[in-house]
């Protein structure tokens, strides 16, 4: 009988948090800086200088706590974490240890088996390190820019929770979700605003004592953390399968072998010597600070997009679009409550929010670009909602909607002027249309004379006259009126 | 000899027009030139920002501008002070070269009060030592024998106002290096509490007992300083949000009724007589000015040393990882990084390189609560005597160092014996509270030191009483046989 | 008299803190951290049942500073002070992965 194997993830998440300044030191945070222009005495470690923390960088780690359900640490500490490398311009990285800020927290992640709820141990805050530019330098040198030093991050250590690579996936996904809905952490894989460290282990299905585990570090894909940890735990299998045992120790994913590779082994395991930062007495968040931070927590996206498809009218797909980025479910909110305001009730809420879903997804969201957690859009959200309120008020067609759309994405303007300017409102007052009427029919008797004959396809023949003649006007006004004007006859 | 006048009396007449600060600064510069070459004080001396900082005050004077506490007044700052322009190597090998890109914030407190910064002075590497002798660059000699210390680390601070080169300079004190070396080479110093002045731009040694004090000749001049370099520094977030207060005004003031707590056990342990016939002399003093003089007891305080010698080396073993040659000092080039590290870190002295490799064993794996827990734990326990010590009285008395200042050499041998020096003025620093060092004679020719504890923040009363005791003796009147031109208060 | 710490844990700690020190200068050092090590023993005599430990002397609360952007070092400054530098980087022996 050959044994089954389940596999045991945790994740480690490090994430920016979304601030101008670094943690330690007024350095601005910007990505994409020459070398070494954002670097101050502190962040380069200067012989004298001492660090003070940036306080919504705290704000923003109590925030994520909150966000994720974490009891918040009211009197939390620093601790330095030694250890030598270029990256680390003092010797060692101020963190936190044994008090940290956030913990016992959890995590809902849906899978194709349903909806779990994965632990959280932990939620500290700490900075990062320098960016070695490897094989950058001349002959045999690295180079280290100490832009990214003193970065604040907060670290999020998940409980051992997870079983497979699938959920692995999901719950970093939800994560970055929800880091991103609170203003946190603008969920930039590619910048390395977001990353991953996994610890992954297998035992025998009903086993309770985890097996050895091995972590990998620094996957920075969403793709690759599924590959990393589906190829890790098969490794694993196949070792132990074979009578082979799992060595503890640090394996690297290499993309373009698609494997995991050795890094370091346990004896080689550093010796971190934490202890109490004794430049930074202890970190206090008192009860205002905190109901302050509580209040700017915003409705979670799950529970967002469940609303939605509550009282809004949307499907789960639409509301899953709608918060593929937290702006654009802004931009959503904001248009549909404009346009339930614009139509005074004339339209019921879901239908309105139905409507603004569907425009925004079919014709906006290829016009809107974001990055990090900004975006940019073609027009305010109000202008999407006077555009469609235009629609429903039967001014223009929807087909000229899109038109529309088209001239204020490419002008500006307000989507009345665009209609006014160029001539294509409706004419929806049925005296004028009438009048019209009559005198197409008028003009036409032979035309009439073969209606009558029973050629009912001359009908069309007058609408598009008709049409013509009122530049525009409700299709199905100008029909009623047509019959009417026909029968007579 | 306009130098070797007090602060006060050098800037009184800056002030009132009678002397020019580039004459003082000239005359102090003179000085270092005829007499540093026997102390060995300076490792640094900085004679065109000094005339051009000492220029700016004499401008300032005649565009009518009102002019600072310490307008003029020449000063000499301990070499783990950042400066900027000016280099800082901390007496070691392996910041030579170094240029501070920065001011310390005493630098810009100083600058303001119109002080002029005459030069970096020697001190013990990384101030790690009890006598000066662990600079890398050369020792300092006591200007009262200059066969013995002038105490350490700060020695190059103490003795270059000892030897008349300036009225003030600036140490910095962890377990009583500006304390020892006052009462080795007959000055007055202060400790300030823990967070009262701050610590930005000072190279650190143990960030959690790392304090700047003064040293000056007498306890005015001490107080004018200490009131200049104090207070909250949003750069420094173990610097406190207190008033300070005017120390100034506490000078003169009446000591009767004061209570003044002698600590009696340890005094006839390893003390040299002439110490203890100093010290006893000292209490019958504030006794005659209407002290009281009541027995505490602190009874934690003989684990102090050992307490010390953890918790300051684990925190040096990380203050002193950045030191690693990457980004700024010499580096030892390998193409191995691991051996560039190495060997670079080797440009250490052999007392920093013992605190580091003393400071990474205690914070190791498996040692940690056998060593540094427990030295933290013992410091609480020490915090606790104070505590209670301070129920029956307003200071705390003791010798600032059980001996006269010892030869040069004669503890090198042994590290433990040299630990031993600071027996005194380790337990206020690991309670973070203020000491004063005051000259209380002399023993065989020699400077003794009297220390003055008091309760966190209350430098006030230190002042007062040491104003009061200054004032009814002439030991801060006694000068360095060789270097006597330093005449008392104002005459030039 | 035993001993409180090896040569192997010398030098141990020795690679821990990266300073190169010859088997001389590790003899050396052993030496006087036995010594150091053997005297402190006497403080595990103190009782510090239930005691906390102090890791700052005077009781003080971290201050936090407003996310606004300061003025550091300029970036030739900041680079004058490396022994080496190359395209605005220091420049530093290669680094291994891992190492």
């Amino acid at each position: 009988m050959t044994t089954r194997y389940e596999a045991v993830i945790g994740l480690e998440v490090h994430g920016q948090l979304h601030t101008k300044t670094k943690m330690f030191c007024g350095c601005s945070t910007a990505y994409g800086l020459p070398p070494n222009t954002a670097i101050c005495p502190v962040c380069l470690g200067l012989p004298g200088a001492l660090p003070v923390p940036n306080r919504q960088a705290i704000a923003l780690a109590v925030r994520a706590g909150l966000a994720l359900g974490c009891t918040v640490r009211q009197s939390s500490r620093f601790a330095r974490k030694n250890y030598y490398y270029p990256d680390l311009s003092k010797g060692y990285q101020i963190s936190q240890f044994d008090l940290p800020l956030n913990e016992k927290g959890h995590l809902d992640i849906t899978t194709s088996a349903g909806t779990k709820r994965v632990g959280i141990t932990r939620i500290h805050v700490e900075e990062d390190a320098a960016k070695n530019l490897h094989g950058a330098g001349a002959g045999t040198d690295t180079l280290v820019d100490f832009n990214r030093a003193g970065t604040p991050l907060i670290e999020i250590v998940g409980e051992p929770d997870l079983r497979s690579a699938e959920e692995a996936e999901a719950y970093l996904r939800a994560l970055r979700d929800v880091l991103m809905f609170t203003g946190v952490n603008d969920g930039n894989l590619e910048e390395g605003s977001f990353r991953c460290d996994a610890n992954v282990s297998i035992r025998p299905v009903g086993q309770e004592k985890f097996g050895t585990r091995c972590e990998l570090k620094n996957i920075n894909s969403f793709k690759f953390v599924r590959k990393a940890i589906e190829f890790e735990i098969a490794r694993q299998e196949a070792l132990v399968s074979s009578g082979g045992k799992v060595v503890q120790e640090t394996r690297t994913w290499s993309s373009t072998q698609e494997k995991t590779l050795s890094l370091r082994s346990k004896e080689e395991a550093q010796d971190y010597r934490y202890f109490a930062d004794p430049d930074l007495p202890p970190l206090v968040v008192d009860d205002a600070w905190l109901a302050e931070i509580r209040v700017s927590v915003p409705e979670p996206v799950v529970a967002r997009r469940e609303r939605w498809q509550r009282e809004l009218g949307l499907t789960a797909y639409d509301a899953q679009v709608l918060t593929s980025h937290p702006r654009i479910a802004e931009y959503f909110e904001a248009a549909s409550a404009s346009l339930e305001r614009a139509l005074g009730g004339k339209l019921s809420r879901d239908k309105a929010g139905k409507r603004v879903a569907n425009f925004i997804q079919a014709e906006a969201l290829r016009v809107v670009s974001t990055s990090g957690l900004d975006a940019s859009f073609p027009c305010s959200a109000e202008r999407i909602a006077e555009l469609l309120a235009l629609v429903e008020d039967e001014t223009i067609n929807g087909k000229i909607a899109k038109d529309v759309f088209v001239d204020m994405v490419a002008t500006g303007k307000a989507p009345k002027d665009i209609v006014a300017q160029k001539g294509l409102a409706q004419v929806k007052d049925s005296s004028a249309i009438e009048q019209t009427v009559r005198d197409v029919v008028a003009k036409h008797p032979k035309e009439l004379a073969s209606f009558k004959a029973g050629k009912a396809a001359v009908k069309g023949f007058f609408v598009g006259q008709i049409m013509r003649a009122l530049k525009g006007a409700n299709p199905a006004l100008v029909n009623d009126v047509l019959e009417r004007v026909l029968a007579e006859g | 000899m306009l130098h070797a006048a007090s602060a006060s009396a050098l800037r009184e007449r800056v002030v009132s027009g009678e002397l020019r600060a580039v004459d003082i600064a000239r005359s102090a510069l003179d000085q270092i030139v005829g007499a540093d070459a026997r102390i060995g004080s300076f490792l640094h001396v900085d004679g065109e920002g000094a005339l051009a900082q000492a220029a700016a005050v004499d401008r300032a004077r005649a565009a009518g501008e009102t002019l600072g506490p310490l307008a003029g007044v020449p000063i000499a700052l301990k070499d783990n002070l950042c400066v900027r322009g000016v280099p800082a190597t901390c007496a070691s090998k392996i910041l030579e070269g170094w240029i501070a890109p920065y001011d310390a914030t005493v630098v810009e407190r100083l600058r303001a009060a119109g002080a002029v910064i005459v030069g970096k002075t020697n001190m013990d590497e990384f101030a790690m030592g009890s006598s000066n002798e662990t600079s890398a660059y050369k020792l300092v000699h006591n200007p009262w024998d200059l066969s013995r210390a002038p105490g350490g680390s700060s020695g190059g601070s103490a003795a270059s106002v000892a030897a008349g080169m300036a009225p003030l300079s600036l140490g910095s004190d962890t377990g009583g290096s500006v304390r020892q070396p006052a009462a080795f080479c007959g000055l007055v110093a202060l400790k300030p509490t823990y967070g009262r002045v701050s610590r930005f731009g000072l190279i650190a040694f143990a960030s959690s007992l790392d304090q700047i004090g003064p040293f000056a000749r007498d306890v005015r001049d001490c107080a004018i300083v200490s009131e200049v370099i104090s207070g909250r520094d949003p750069r420094d977030a173990t610097s406190v949000d207190l008033p300070v207060g005017s120390y100034v005004s506490e000078l003169g003031r009446d000591v009767r009724g004061l209570r003044v707590g002698v600590v009696r056990s340890t005094l006839a342990e390893g003390c040299e007589p002439g110490v203890v016939s100093a010290i006893d002399a000292s209490i019958d003093t504030l006794r005659r000015l209407g002290c009281e003089i009541v027995d505490v007891a602190l009874p934690t305080a003989e684990h102090a040393v050992s307490a010390y010698y953890i918790v300051a080396p684990a925190e040096c073993s990380s203050n002193l990882a950045r030191f690693d040659g990457m980004r700024y000092g010499p580096r030892v080039e390998s193409p191995d990084l691991l051996e560039t590290y190495g060997k670079t870190r080797a440009l250490f002295g052999r007392e920093v390189r013992r605190r580091i490799m003393l400071g990474t064993y205690v914070l190791s794996a498996g040692y940690y609560d056998a060593f540094y827990a427990k030295a933290q734990k013992a410091r609480t326990l020490i915090s606790r005597d104070y505590a209670a010590a301070f129920e029956r009285c307003d200071v705390v008395l003791t010798p600032t160092a059980p001996s006269v200042a010892f030869g040069l050499g004669a503890k090198t041998k042994n590290p433990l014996e040299m630990y031993l020096a600071d027996i005194f003025t380790l337990p206020p620093s690991l309670a973070g509270l203020p000491a004063i060092s005051v000259p209380c004679g002399l023993s065989d020719g020699l400077p003794v030191g009297l220390q003055l504890t008091a309760k966190a923040f209350d430098e006030g009363t230190l002042f007062r009483v040491a104003s009061a005791f200054e004032h009814a003796t002439d030991h801060h009147a006694h000068r360095a046989p060789g270097f006597a031109t330093a005449s008392v208060g104002g005459a030039a | 008299m035993s001993e409180r710490i090896s040569l192997d844990e010398t030098r141990k700690v020795a690679k821990l803190a990266r300073l190169a020190l010859s088997d001389d200068e590790l003899e050396r050092m052993r030496g006087d951290l036995d010594g150091i090590l053997d005297w402190m023993a006497a403080l595990a005599k103190l009782d510090t049942a239930g005691v906390d430990p102090t890791f700052h002397a005077v009781e003080m609360v971290t201050p936090l500073r407003a996310d606004e952007v300061r003025e550091g070092l300029r970036h030739s400054e900041a680079l004058r002070a490396a022994a080496r530098s190359d395209q605005g980087g220091f420049a530093v022996p290669k680094v291994m992965e891992g190492e």
